[in-house]
C-alpha cells in the first residue's frame, strides 16, 4: 500500500484537485459511463488514469466513484462484504479527504457504495449506486486471451465458447464448478463479468433497482447494469443455476440467509460461521 | 489475523507509522539528500524517469528516496503524480542530430562521421569489486574535452538511408498520434503507440524479450547501428509566439538498430530499423526496446509471428511494471468470500463423489449377495 | 436477382473470377466454377499452386481482390460471401457450413473434451440442454468411429487419424449443406488415411453433403470426388469429371501430375 501521507499534505495545500481526479478527466469517465448506461453490460475502454493505490486494488472503481461523487453524497465502502477491512478503510479514507464526503458503514445510508467482491445483503434502493471494483472485465478472457478476437465474439454475440466451458465443467465434475465471478448474460445481449463477487450475489444483479457500475482500472474499461436491467446467470435447463448454501448460521447474528464467511478459532480446525457482511449483521443482532 | 474484523483503521496508521520509520533508518546517520541520490545514484533516477515517463530528476529522486530504493514502487509514485498534472501542449519532436553527445558508438561501422566516443560506461570495467569505493575519498575529477555543441552529430542510419541499403524510417499513420496516458491501448496498435508503450515499458521485461529474440525466439539480426547518449534540447511551439522556443535540454539515450534485411527478387533488399529511446543514460533497456521494436514489426514486414517478442497482445499488454506489480501483488489482498465459495463447491464435488463410490459398493454388495 | 450476384440458377456455390494477389505475386488469378447441391469438387494440384488459398476465398476466410462468391442459403436466398457483415458470415460458417483442415489441432479445442467440441456449434446456435447436447455428441462420436467411453477425454490424448475424425464430427453436428476439406488426410498413416476417406464418402453420401476438397493427392480425389479442378501458377487449367479428367487428361502439367502417381 502506498504512503498516503504525502497527498495529505498536498491536498491541503490545494495542489490536488476535488475528488482527485482533474474536472477533464472526470468528463472524460462520465461520458464512458454514460455509454455504458446506454449499453447494458458492454465493455467501454476509458483513458484510465494512474491512482495512488496500486493496479488491482481497485483503481477502477476509484476512477467512478471520484467521477460521479459529490458533496452531498454519503459512501460506504467494503470490501469481502465488511467495511473494516484493510482496503476498505484506505479507499474510504480516501474519499473522506479528497472529497470531503460523508461516509458510512450503514448500506441504506448511502448514496454510492464501492465494493470489492460482495453486493450486500440488505436490498438496494432506488437512487443508489453501486460501484464494483474489477480486476478482469472481460469475461471470456481465460478462454480466448487476445482482445482482438474477443471484442469480435461480443460485436457478434458468438457466445458458445463460454457455454462449452459450462459443458466441460459439468462433463468433469458433475455439475457447474464455477463458484464466483459466474458469468451473466444482461438484457439479453451482452456476456457480463459481475467481478469476482460469489454466485450468492448473482441473482441480486438482475433487475435491482439500483445503479450498478463497474470499473476495470488496469485494464481500462468501464460497464454498467441500469437499473430494473435483467441480469441471468448462464447456466443449462437440466442444470440450472444455483447459490451456495450453508447447513450453518451466522454464530453472530444467527442468520440462514446471508453468505457466511469460515474462520478457523482453533488449532484442532474448529469452525466457525459468520455474516460476510458486517453491516447486516450488527443490523440484526 | 490480519484483516481484523475491527481494528483495521488503527492497524493501518500504525503500520504507516512504521514504514515510515524503517524509511529513515539508523538515526545515527545523516538522512539521505535528494541530490544526494540525483548525482550518486543518478542511472536509478534515470531509470524510474523513464518508466515514469516524466523528466524531473528531483521528483525522481524523492520518489526513489520515499520508496526506500525499490525502483518500481518509485516509478508508480512517479506516474500517480505525473497523471495529475495539468497539459499545456506538446513539445516539437526531439532532433537528436542535435545532441551534444557524451557517448556515441556504433558497432556496424569501424569509423563513423563525428567518431566513436566512448564516454562514461560500465562497458570496460572490470567486474571488481572497488573496495576503495567502501570509505569516503576525494576522487580526482576526470579530464573533459570542451563539447562541440555546434556541430550536429548524423545518424549512421541516415547514411545508409542515403544509399538506399536501410529502410527510410517506417510510415506512421497521419495526424497526432494517440497518447497512452490519456487514452487506453486500442490493439491493433500502429508504431507509435507501441513505442510509447515500450518507453514506458519494463526494463526487464523488455530486457528478456530481447534476449529472447537473440536466442532465436525471432531472431532478427540485429546490429547497433549506433547507441548516443547526450543532452538535447526540447522546443515548445506557443500558439500565441508563432515560433518554437526552446525550454529546456534534457538527457536522452537513443539506440538506432540496424537489423535483417527484406526483399525479394524484385525489390531490392534493404535493412531493416528497430529504435529505441529512453531519458538519461539507458543503454540496456534502449536496446532492449530496439529489439523488440523490430520484432514487433514482424507481420508488418511479412515474417513469421509466432514468437512471444513478435505477439504484440502479449508484449504491450505486459510490459508495464506499475500494471504488472498492482495486480501480482493484489494477491495480497483478502480474498476469503471468493476461497469460501470455493470451499461450497470443492465440499460438495467431494460429497458427491463419496455418494456415487459408496452407491457402487451398495450395488456390489447387492450383486455379491444375489450371485450367492 | 441471382444473375446480379454471378451465380446459375440451381447452384449452391458459384465463384466468378476470383482473384487473389499476395504481396504482388498471384495466388489465384480468374478462378470461375458453379457447385451443385450433393455435388463434391476436388481442386488439385502442387503445393503453391493457389488452391488453398482458393478454397479460403470460397470459405469466406481470405477476401479476394477481385470475382465474387455467391452461396445459396438454406432459407434466405443467393448471398454474395464477401459482402455480407462479418456476423453473417461467421454464423453461416458455424451453422450451414463445415471446415475441415488439414492439422486437426487447428480446429479443435484441444483443451476440452471431445464431447464439447462436437457440441459446440449447438450451443453456438443455442442449444442449452446439457442432456441433449451430450446425447447428440454421443451419436456423432459413434457416427465417426470412435468409442464412447472417449467422450469426456481431451483431443490431446487422441491419435492423428482419431482427432482428423473429431474435427469431422464437430463439422457436421450442425447439419451443414457445404463443407470446405483441406488436405482432410494429410499427413497421416496410408492405412489411417484409408479409413477416413471411407468414412467421409460414406458420409458425404448418406447426408447428400456438398463439399469442395483441396488436396495433392490425385488417389484421394478420384475416391471422393465428382468433378476435379487442376490448378497451376494460381489458374485453372483443366477441369471436368474426376474419371474423365484422370483417365484422359488433357493439359500437360496434368498429364505430368497423372503420370507421376504410381497405377494403383
Amino acid at each position: 500500500m502506498p504512503d498516503t501521507s504525502t497527498p495529505d499534505t498536498t491536498i491541503a495545500e490545494g495542489a490536488y484537485n476535488y475528488a482527485y481526479l482533474d474536472e477533464q478527466t472526470k468528463r472524460m469517465i462520465r461520458r464512458a459511463i454514460l455509454k455504458a448506461v446506454a449499453v447494458p453490460g458492454y465493455q467501454v475502454p476509458f483513458g484510465g488514469r494512474e491512482m495512488p493505490l496500486p493496479y488491482g486494488w481497485g483503481t477502477g472503481g476509484i476512477q467512478v466513484t471520484a467521477a460521479i461523487i459529490g458533496r452531498d453524497d454519503t459512501l460506504k465502502v467494503i470490501d469481502q462484504g465488511a467495511d473494516d477491512t484493510t482496503n476498505a478503510v484506505s479507499i474510504r479514507r480516501f474519499f473522506a479527504r479528497v472529497a470531503e464526503v460523508a461516509t458510512t458503514t450503514c448500506t441504506e445510508d448511502a448514496t454510492v457504495i464501492q465494493t470489492r467482491h460482495r453486493v450486500p445483503e440488505t436490498p438496494l434502493k432506488e437512487g443508489q449506486i453501486l460501484v464494483f471494483q474489477v480486476p478482469i472485465p472481460e469475461p471470456l478472457r481465460m478462454l480466448e486471451p487476445r482482445e482482438t478476437e474477443t471484442r469480435t465474439l461480443h460485436a457478434l454475440s458468438e457466445y458458445g465458447v463460454m457455454q462449452v466451458s459450462l459443458y466441460e465443467s459439468i462433463a468433469r465434475h458433475g455439475r457447474i464448478s464455477k463458484s464466483y465471478n459466474y458469468p451473466v448474460m444482461v438484457n439479453g445481449r451482452y456476456i457480463m463479468s459481475p467481478s469476482p463477487i460469489p454466485k450468492f450475489d448473482n441473482p441480486k444483479l438482475d433487475r435491482s433497482p439500483a445503479l450498478q457500475l463497474y470499473g476495470a482500472g488496469r485494464e481500462k474499461r468501464i460497464y454498467a447494469v441500469p437499473p430494473h436491467t435483467p441480469v441471468k446467470s448462464l447456466d443449462f435447463d437440466d442444470h440450472p443455476f444455483e447459490v451456495e448454501h450453508w447447513s450453518e448460521c451466522c454464530a453472530l447474528c444467527g442468520s440462514k440467509e446471508s453468505f457466511l464467511d469460515e474462520m478457523i478459532v482453533d488449532d484442532a480446525g474448529k469452525r466457525l460461521f459468520v455474516c460476510s457482511d458486517t453491516d447486516y449483521c450488527e443490523g440484526r443482532r | 489475523m490480519y484483516v481484523a474484523v475491527k481494528g483495521g483503521e488503527t492497524a493501518i496508521a500504525h503500520s504507516l507509522d512504521l514504514i515510515a520509520d524503517r524509511r529513515r533508518g539508523d538515526r545515527g546517520l545523516a538522512e539521505l539528500t535528494l541530490e544526494q541520490i540525483d548525482h550518486q545514484l543518478g542511472l536509478a533516477v534515470d531509470r524510474v524517469m523513464t518508466e515514469g515517463s516524466c523528466y524531473d530528476r528531483r521528483l525522481a529522486a524523492l520518489a526513489i528516496k520515499q520508496a526506500r530504493g525499490d525502483l518500481i514502487e518509485a516509478i508508480f509514485l512517479l506516474r500517480a503524480y505525473r497523471t495529475t498534472l495539468p497539459r499545456f501542449g506538446d513539445s516539437q519532436p526531439l532532433d537528436t542530430a542535435k545532441m551534444v553527445p557524451e557517448r556515441r558508438i556504433s558497432a556496424a561501422f569501424k569509423d563513423v562521421p563525428g567518431g566513436q566516443v566512448l564516454g562514461p560506461t560500465y562497458d570496460y570495467t572490470h567486474r571488481l569489486l572497488d573496495f576503495s569505493l567502501a570509505i569516503a575519498a576525494d576522487r580526482p575529477e576526470a579530464p573533459t574535452a570542451p563539447a562541440d555543441t555546434a556541430r550536429t552529430l548524423p545518424h549512421v542510419g541516415d547514411i545508409l538511408a542515403r544509399e538506399g541499403l536501410l529502410e527510410p524510417p517506417p510510415a506512421t499513420p497521419d495526424g497526432r498520434p494517440d497518447d497512452l496516458t490519456r487514452q487506453p491501448l486500442s490493439l491493433p496498435a500502429d508504431r507509435p503507440l507501441r513505442l510509447q508503450n515500450l518507453a514506458r515499458g519494463d526494463e526487464g521485461f523488455l530486457l528478456a524479450l530481447g534476449y529472447s529474440t537473440q536466442r532465436g525466439y525471432g531472431n532478427n539480426h540485429p546490429f547497433v547501428g549506433e547507441i548516443r547518449y547526450g543532452h538535447v534540447p526540447v522546443a515548445f511551439l506557443p500558439e500565441e509566439l508563432g515560433f518554437a522556443i526552446e525550454i529546456a535540454e534534457i538527457d536522452v539515450t537513443e539506440c538506432d538498430m540496424v537489423n535483417q534485411f527484406a526483399g525479394s527478387q524484385d525489390v531490392p533488399p534493404q535493412f531493416t530499423r528497430g529504435y529505441g529511446l529512453t531519458f538519461g543514460h539507458a543503454e540496456r533497456k534502449a536496446i532492449a526496446m530496439a529489439l523488440v521494436d523490430r520484432a514487433l514489426r514482424a507481420r508488418e514486414l511479412a515474417e513469421s509471428a509466432d514468437s512471444p517478442a513478435q505477439d504484440e497482445e502479449f508484449v504491450l499488454a505486459h510490459s508495464d511494471n506499475v500494471e504488472a506489480s498492482g495486480f501480482v501483488q493484489h494477491l495480497k489482498l483478502p480474498h476469503y468470500v471468493d476461497f469460501q465459495s470455493e470451499l461450497v463447491v470443492v465440499r460438495a464435488l467431494r460429497a458427491d463423489v463419496e455418494a456415487r463410490r459408496q452407491r457402487a459398493a451398495e450395488e456390489r454388495a447387492v450383486l455379491g449377495q444375489a450371485a450367492e | 436477382m441471382s444473375g446480379e450476384l454471378g451465380s446459375s440458377d440451381g447452384a449452391l456455390l458459384s465463384a466468378r473470377n476470383v482473384t487473389k494477389r499476395f504481396a504482388g505475386r498471384v495466388a489465384c488469378r480468374d478462378v470461375s466454377f458453379d457447385l451443385w447441391p450433393g455435388e463434391v469438387l476436388g481442386i488439385v494440384g502442387e503445393s503453391g499452386s493457389g488452391k488453398t488459398t482458393l478454397l479460403n476465398c470460397l470459405a469466406g476466410r481470405i477476401t479476394p481482390d477481385a470475382g465474387s462468391v455467391a452461396y445459396a442459403t438454406a432459407s434466405t436466398g443467393t448471398v454474395d460471401v464477401h459482402r455480407l457483415s462479418e456476423a453473417r458470415r461467421r454464423l453461416l460458417a458455424r451453422t450451414e457450413w463445415g471446415f475441415v483442415n488439414q492439422d486437426a489441432r487447428e480446429g479443435l479445442r484441444m483443451g476440452v473434451s471431445a464431447g464439447a467440441n462436437i457440441g459446440e456449434r449447438l450451443m453456438a446456435v443455442g442449444a442449452r440442454h446439457y442432456g441433449d447436447i451430450r446425447g447428440t455428441a454421443a451419436d456423432w462420436l459413434a457416427r465417426v468411429e470412435i468409442d464412447g467411453d472417449r467422450l469426456d477425454d481431451r483431443p490431446a490424448t487422441f491419435s492423428g487419424g482419431m482427432r482428423q475424425r473429431l474435427q469431422i464430427a464437430r463439422n457436421l453436428v450442425s447439419g451443414p449443406r457445404l463443407v470446405f476439406m483441406d488436405e482432410p488426410t494429410g499427413g497421416l498413416d496410408v492405412s489411417v488415411q484409408a479409413r477416413i476417406l471411407d468414412l467421409l464418402r460414406g458420409l458425404v453420401e448418406r447426408l447428400h453433403l456438398s463439399a469442395v476438397l483441396v488436396t495433392h493427392d490425385l488417389g484421394v480425389a478420384r475416391l471422393l470426388t465428382h468433378r476435379l479442378m487442376v490448378m497451376q501458377g494460381g489458374a485453372v487449367v483443366e477441369e471436368g469429371l474426376t474419371d474423365q479428367v484422370l483417365d484422359d487428361p488433357q493439359h500437360a502439367y496434368t498429364q505430368m501430375l497423372v503420370a507421376s502417381i504410381l497405377p494403383v
